[in-house]
C-alpha cells in the first residue's frame, strides 16, 4: 500500500466551516413559500381508549387548513418487521403521557395550538401500568395484544453450552444484582420536519433522522404512496445518539398533510415531546451469576435481565437481545447463557441510546469482575488481561472477533493513569475504577430481511477534476461526511478539498442502510474503497501506456498520478482524469457493501455479530466525600481500539464526547417517572421533561479526558478503521463504580451513581446500595448452542447431548 | 418551540411612569425585566398577564452609589467593586452566564417560587390534573397540606438577608423600605409581602459584615439551589461580635436563623462552636420532595454546608471545597 496523504492525519473536519459559520442548514432552518405549521394533540393519559374525537372545532378555526387524527392513518409503522405497532397518530388507544392523538395544521405555529384546544377528545381511563415488576404481576389489560404473554413484548432465552455444571465446578460463584436506570438521547437538536410536493408531483420529505432509508419504506407503507413517488432527504441532524433511528409520527403527519394540501407543511417538535419521542436507553434490572476458579479464569456466566420498554415496540426485539449478546465479546467465558424480558409499561418508547442495549450488562459485568478481583486479592487490571478475548477468536454464542486491541488498551490506560504506582495510594477518599467494553462495527443484518448490500457509493468524476461521491449515508455530527471524502480522497490520491459528497438523500444517492449501530464508516467506507477503487483501476488501464508502467504499479498521490518506481515525470490527476474519460467516456463507479456471513446457525444469531469489534478501557479518578457522599471527578483516562483513526481530530472528539455522555449517565441522566399517588390520581408522567430539570452535566462538570487511540489496522475495514461512535461510552459509568469502590470502598449497583446512594451505602451495614431482589420472570426454555469448543456447529442442539470435556 | 400568551407590552422610562401604568391596569399587569424567569413561566402558563410593563428602559434602576439598583443585571452585579462577597458569590451562581446577562437582581429577589409539579408546561400539568399553586386543588408534593409548598429558590435573598440590607418599594402612593427579610412570606403562592402595584427599585446594604454564600446544587451551573446557606459576621480580633445566617432553597421563603445568630455571638469560631452552630443551622432546614435530589439527604447535608461558610468566615482556606462541589471559583 501506497504511504498515507489524509488518512490518520488530524484535520479540520470537510464540514467545519459550514458548521461553524451557522451556514448548516438543519430542518428547523427549512422554509418555503406558503408553508404551513403543525402541532400535535398529545395524551394527558398514561393508558386510555379513545373513544371519540371531535375536532369540528378546530377544523372551522380560522386559519387552520387541515386536522388529522387516528383515522387519517389506518396502516401501522414499526422500525422492526417484528413489532409494527404504531399509528402515526393514536386511532383506538394512547399508551403514554404524550401519545400524539391528534394533528392541526395551520398557517401559523400559535394559530395550530389555539386550534388543538379546540379538539374534544373522549378517553375511557385504563389503569396504568407503571414498571415492569407490576407489568408481570398483571397481564391485563394488555397494553398490546400482539404481546408474548400478558404484558411481555419479547422474551428470550439461550444457552451456550451447560453453564449450570461450568458453574457447580468454579472455585468462586458470584451473584449480583445490578440497576441501571434509563436516560434519554439530549441530542441539541430537536426533531424537525418539512413536507411537500415537488413540480413533478412527488412527495418529498426532509427531516432530522438518522435513517432516511428506513424512513422512506416506512412512508411508503403507512402512507400508501409507492417508494419511488417519495424523495427523503436526511437533513444534517444536530445529534442522534440512537434518537432519531425510529421514525416518527410526526413525520407520517406533515407528510400526510402535504399530501391532502399540496402545501409545504413542517413540524418542529419541543424539547418536552423529544422526551416523549424518547426511544432511549431502556431501564434494566439484571441478575449475574459468574463463576471463576482462584487463579482467576472466567468458567461461565449466567445472566438474566429485564427490561423497561416502554408503550411501543421499538427497536425493542434487539434491545433485548443486546442486553445479552455481547456480554462475552470482551472476556472468555467457556459457557454463557442469557435470558431476557422486555415489559411494556406506559411511558415513552425505549429503543437504541448509544451501546444499545450494551451498557447495562457491561456495567454490570465491569463491576461484578472488580468484586471477584477483590475477593480472589488480585489487581482488577491483572484479572481483566486473564480473560481477555483474542483477535480472530470465536465467542461461545459464535459470535466471529476480528482484530481485538483490549489487552493493548488495558495496558496504555493503566500505563497513562499510573495505575500500578497510584492505585490503592491515594488516600481514603481518593480512588482510581477500572473497566473496559467492546462494540460492534455495525449489525451484521439489516432491520429488514434482504440479501442487498448494506451500503451504497457511487463516485462521478469531472473533467474540472472535481470528484463527486454519492452515498445515502447520514450526516448526524459524528463527522461521515468527513470519513467518506478522506476514504475516496486517499484512493484517488487527490486532495481533499476537490471532493464534494452528496449524502443522505435518496433521491440522489444510492441506499445505505443509516447512521446507526456504528456500521457507517466500515459498510460506507469499504463501500467507498470499492468505488474509488475501479475507478483508478479504470483510469490506471488507460494512463498505463503513456507513464510506461503496468497499471498496477501506477500509483495516485497528492494529486499525481505516476510510476511506483518514479521512472517518468507522471501526469496529474486531472490530466489522467481527461485522458481516460476520452477513451472511456463520463468516469464513474459504484462500489457496495455486505457483511460476512455470521459464524453461529440457531434462530437468533443474526443478533450480535459485526464485521469487526472495537475495544476500550478506561480509568476514571474519583474524590468522594465521606460525610457527604459528594462525588468528584477529576480525570478521566481512556484507551480506543479503533483499528486506524481516519482523522485523529474527530476520532478523539467521539471519544471525549462519549466520555461525556458515559459521565452522565453514571452520575445523574434519569429518564425516570413519576406515579402520583394511586388513590388520588392515575397520572403517570415524566419527571423532568426539560433540559433545565433532566440533568446532564453541563461544561464545568467534565472532567480533563486523556485519550489513546490504539491504531491496529482491522482488515475487513476500510484502510482497518473501526469504530468510534459508541464504544467509548460504555466503560465510563463501571469505571464510576468502581473508582467510588476503591475510594471509600463502597459498591454502588446501580446507575446511576448519586451522592445520597453514595452516602446511605456508607452508612449501610453491607456498605452497598443497589437492588435487592429480582421479580420471578417465566423466561422460555433456553435454544441450546454447543460453545465451539465443545464440539458444535452454531445450530440448535438438544441439551442433554453429549458434549466435550470442558 | 412553545409559544407566549398575547399580551400589551408597555414600556416606561422611570419608575413614576411604571408606578402610573400598574395603578392603572391594576394585578392584570405584571414587571419585567430581564425576563428569564417571567417569559419562560408564559410560556408555560404560569402567569398570563394582559400587559407586561418592562423595566429595561427605566435608567434610575441601574444605579450603583451606595445602592444597587434592582435592574442592574446580575452580571453586573458580580462585577462591581461595591458588591459584598456573599451578594457577589449568590449573584455568580445564579443560573448560567446567558442568563446573568439578562436576569436582574430585582428578578433574583422576586423570583416565582418553584416546585417538579409546577414548573412544567400546561400540557404536562394537566396530566396531573394540575396542582394548589396553580390551577388545581391537591399540592402533591403534601396531599395534606391546605397550603403551597413551592420553594424559595433564589440565590441573591439569603445572602441579601444575611448581609441585614434594606429594599425600597415604589408606588404610585409612595415608598417604603423593609428588611429584604421582610420581603418574603412562607407560602408557596402568596410568597411575597410586595402588593401588585409595587416595584422594587433599589437595594441597601449596610458595610462592615464579613461574609460568603454557598450553594448546593447538582451541576456547576445552570440550576437553581437546593441549598443556600449565606453568612455574615462581624469579628472582633477572633471573637464573633455580630453573626448573621441565613438560608435559602428549604422552604417557601428564605429566612435568617436567629437562633445561631445568637449562639454565635461572642465566641470564638473554633470547630465545635462551628459544628454546633452548624447543627442548629441544619435545624431549622425542612427541605420539601419538589426540587432536585434526594430530600433526606438534602437534609443531611444542611450542616456540612452551613459549616463551609462558618469555616470559610473564620478565614480557612476553602477553595478546593467550593470547586469540588460548586465548580466556582470566587475571585480573589
Amino acid at each position: 500500500m501506497k504511504r498515507l496523504d489524509i488518512i490518520g492525519k488530524p484535520r479540520r473536519r470537510v464540514d467545519g466551516r459550514a458548521k461553524a459559520t451557522g451556514q448548516v442548514r438543519y430542518a428547523d432552518d427549512l422554509s418555503m413559500p406558503r408553508m404551513l405549521f403543525t402541532k400535535l394533540l398529545r395524551s394527558p393519559h398514561p393508558h386510555a381508549v379513545v373513544e371519540s374525537i371531535d375536532a369540528t372545532r378546530a377544523a372551522q378555526h380560522p386559519g387552520v387548513h387541515l386536522v388529522l387524527t387516528g383515522q387519517d392513518f389506518p396502516i401501522p409503522f414499526g422500525i422492526m418487521p417484528v413489532s409494527v405497532d404504531e399509528y402515526p397518530l393514536a386511532r383506538e388507544r394512547v399508551r403514554y403521557v404524550g401519545d400524539p392523538v391528534a394533528a392541526a395544521v395551520a398557517v401559523d405555529e400559535q394559530t395550530a395550538v389555539q386550534a388543538l384546544d379546540l379538539i374534544e377528545v373522549r378517553y375511557k381511563i385504563l389503569p396504568p401500568i407503571a414498571s415492569p415488576e407490576q407489568g408481570l404481576q398483571q397481564p391485563e389489560p394488555r397494553i398490546h395484544d400482539y404481546c408474548e404473554q400478558g404484558n411481555i413484548h419479547r422474551n428470550q432465552s439461550y444457552e451456550f453450552g451447560k453453564v449450570d455444571e461450568a458453574l457447580a465446578k468454579a472455585d468462586l460463584v458470584v451473584e449480583d444484582l445490578f440497576f441501571y436506570e434509563g436516560n434519554t438521547h439530549l441530542p441539541m437538536e430537536q426533531q424537525a420536519t418539512l413536507a411537500f410536493i415537488d413540480a413533478d408531483g412527488k412527495l418529498q420529505i426532509s427531516s432530522s433522522t438518522q435513517n432516511p432509508h428506513y424512513l422512506h419504506r416506512q412512508l411508503a407503507r403507512a402512507l400508501q404512496v409507492p417508494e419511488h413517488q417519495i424523495r427523503v432527504i436526511a437533513t444534517p441532524n444536530g445529534g442522534g445518539f440512537g434518537g432519531k433511528c425510529d421514525p416518527g409520527g410526526h413525520e407520517f403527519v406533515v407528510a400526510k398533510a402535504a399530501l391532502v394540501l399540496g402545501r409545504p407543511v413542517k413540524i418542529g417538535l419541543t424539547r418536552e415531546e423529544v422526551f416523549y419521542v424518547h426511544r432511549g436507553r431502556h431501564p434494566v434490572l439484571m441478575k449475574m451469576k459468574t463463576g471463576v476458579t482462584k487463579e482467576g479464569k472466567l468458567s461461565g456466566m449466567h445472566l438474566q435481565t429485564l427490561l423497561d420498554g416502554g408503550g411501543y415496540g421499538s427497536h425493542g426485539p434487539a434491545s433485548t437481545f443486546y442486553t445479552g449478546v455481547l456480554t462475552p465479546v470482551t472476556y472468555h467465558y467457556p459457557r454463557f447463557k442469557f435470558e431476557a424480558c422486555r415489559v411494556f409499561t406506559n411511558k415513552p418508547a425505549c429503543g437504541p441510546k448509544r451501546g444499545h442495549g450494551t451498557p447495562q450488562p457491561r456495567f454490570g459485568q465491569e463491576v461484578q469482575l472488580d468484586k471477584i478481583a477483590v475477593k480472589l486479592g488480585m489487581d482488577p487490571a491483572e484479572l481483566r488481561l486473564k480473560n481477555v478475548t483474542k483477535a480472530n477468536a470465536l465467542t461461545a454464542s459464535w459470535l466471529k472477533i476480528g482484530s481485538n486491541g483490549l489487552a493493548d488498551c488495558i495496558k496504555k490506560v493503566t500505563e497513562m493513569s499510573g495505575w500500578k504506582q497510584r492505585r490503592g495510594k491515594l488516600g481514603r477518599g481518593r480512588g482510581l475504577g477500572l473497566a473496559c467494553s467492546t462494540y460492534m462495527c455495525g449489525a451484521g443484518v439489516a432491520i429488514y430481511w434482504n440479501k442487498m448490500p448494506h451500503s451504497g457509493v457511487q463516485i462521478l468524476l469531472d473533467r474540472s477534476g472535481s470528484v463527486i461521491v454519492y452515498c445515502g449515508a447520514t450526516e448526524i455530527g459524528q463527522g461521515s461526511d468527513d470519513v467518506l471524502a478522506a476514504i475516496v480522497a486517499e484512493t484517488l490520491g487527490v486532495d481533499i478539498g476537490t471532493v464534494r459528497v452528496v449524502t443522505g438523500d435518496t433521491g440522489i444517492a444510492p441506499v445505505d442502510l443509516g447512521s446507526y449501530s456504528s456500521r457507517v464508516t466500515i459498510m460506507m467506507g469499504n463501500a467507498a474503497v470499492q468505488a474509488a477503487e475501479r475507478l483508478r483501476t479504470q483510469i490506471a488501464a488507460v494512463v498505463s501506456e503513456t507513464l510506461g508502467a503496468r497499471p498496477d504499479r501506477i500509483v495516485f498521490s497528492q494529486g499525481r498520478v505516476f510510476a511506483v518506481d518514479h521512472s517518468g515525470p507522471g501526469m496529474t490527476f486531472v490530466e489522467a482524469v481527461h485522458a481516460a474519460e476520452a477513451e472511456l467516456g463520463t468516469l464513474s463507479a459504484v462500489g457496495s457493501y455486505a457483511p460476512p456471513k455470521p459464524p453461529g446457525k440457531y434462530k437468533g444469531a443474526g443478533v450480535g455479530p459485526s464485521p469487526a469489534y472495537s475495544f476500550s478501557a478506561c480509568v476514571v479518578e474519583t474524590e468522594v466525600d465521606e460525610r457527604t457522599g459528594w462525588i468528584h471527578v477529576p480525570k478521566i483516562w481512556i484507551a480506543h481500539d479503533i483499528g486506524r483513526a481516519i482523522n485523529p481530530t474527530l476520532a478523539k472528539g467521539q471519544v471525549i464526547g462519549g466520555v461525556y455522555m458515559g459521565l452522565g449517565e453514571a452520575l445523574m441522566e434519569e429518564q425516570s417517572f413519576r406515579r402520583l399517588p394511586e388513590k388520588l390520581s392515575g397520572a403517570l408522567v415524566h419527571r423532568a421533561p426539560s433540559m433545565l430539570d433532566y440533568k446532564s452535566l453541563t461544561s464545568l462538570d467534565m472532567p480533563e479526558v486523556e485519550v489513546a487511540l490504539i491504531e491496529d489496522p482491522d482488515p475487513y475495514c476500510p484502510y482497518g478503521a473501526k469504530e468510534v461512535g459508541q464504544g467509548p461510552l460504555l466503560p465510563v459509568m463501571p469505571a464510576v463504580a468502581n473508582a467510588i469502590f476503591d475510594a471509600v470502598g463502597v459498591r454502588v449497583d446501580e446507575i446511576p451513581i448519586t451522592p445520597d446512594r453514595v452516602l446511605k451505602a456508607l452508612q449501610a451495614q453491607d456498605k452497598r446500595v443497589g437492588p435487592t431482589s429480582f421479580p420471578k420472570v417465566p423466561y422460555p426454555a433456553p435454544t441450546f448452542v454447543l460453545p465451539p469448543w465443545e464440539g458444535g456447529d452454531g445450530s440448535e442442539t438438544r441439551r442433554d447431548a453429549k458434549t466435550a470435556v470442558v | 418551540m412553545l409559544r407566549l400568551p398575547w399580551f400589551e407590552h408597555r414600556a416606561p422610562r422611570s419608575v413614576a411612569e411604571a408606578a402610573k401604568i400598574l395603578a392603572g391596569e391594576g394585578p392584570r399587569a405584571m414587571l419585567v425585566a430581564g425576563g428569564t424567569d417571567l417569559l419562560p413561566n408564559m410560556k408555560r402558563r404560569h402567569q398570563a398577564p394582559r400587559v407586561l410593563v418592562s423595566l429595561r428602559q427605566v435608567d434610575e434602576l441601574k444605579k450603583l452609589n451606595g445602592t444597587f439598583g434592582a435592574g442592574l443585571t446580575l452580571t453586573e452585579v458580580v462585577r462591581s467593586e461595591k458588591t459584598p462577597i456573599a451578594l457577589r458569590q449568590a449573584a455568580a451562581q445564579v443560573a448560567t452566564p446567558h442568563l446573568r446577562n439578562m436576569g436582574t437582581l430585582g428578578g433574583n429577589l422576586c423570583l416565582d417560587t418553584r416546585c417538579t409539579y409546577y414548573n412544567q408546561s400546561y400540557e404536562w400539568r394537566k396530566a396531573i390534573d394540575f396542582c394548589l399553586k396553580k390551577d388545581g386543588t391537591v399540592c402533591w408534593v403534601a396531599t395534606a397540606s391546605k397550603r403551597c409548598v413551592a420553594v424559595s429558590s433564589t440565590d441573591t435573598a439569603p445572602a441579601l438577608i444575611a448581609l441585614d440590607a434594606v429594599i425600597k418599594l415604589s408606588s404610585a402612593k409612595g415608598e417604603r423600605e423593609i428588611p429584604v427579610a421582610a420581603l418574603y412570606q412562607n407560602d408557596g403562592i402568596d410568597y411575597l409581602s410586595r402588593t401588585p402595584d409595587e416595584i422594587l427599585t433599589e437595594v441597601r446594604v449596610p458595610a462592615g459584615w464579613k461574609s460568603t454564600y454557598w450553594k448546593l446544587r447538582r451541576r456547576g451551573s445552570f440550576d437553581f439551589p437546593i441549598l443556600g446557606v449565606a453568612a455574615a459576621a462581624k469579628l472582633d480580633g477572633d471573637i464573633v461580635s455580630e453573626a448573621r445566617i441565613a438560608l435559602g432553597a428549604v422552604a417557601s421563603r428564605p429566612f435568617l436563623i436567629d437562633k445561631a445568630s445568637e449562639f454565635l455571638k461572642g465566641k470564638r469560631l473554633t470547630d465545635e462552636v462551628i459544628a454546633e452552630a452548624a447543627a442548629l443551622v441544619a435545624n431549622r432546614a425542612k427541605p420539601m420532595d419538589n426540587t432536585d435530589m434526594d430530600l433526606y439527604w438534602r437534609k443531611e447535608v444542611a450542616d456540612d454546608f452551613a459549616a463551609y461558610a462558618l469555616r470559610e468566615l473564620r478565614g480557612d482556606d476553602m477553595r478546593e471545597t467550593r470547586q469540588r462541589i460548586a465548580r466556582y471559583q470566587p475571585a480573589a
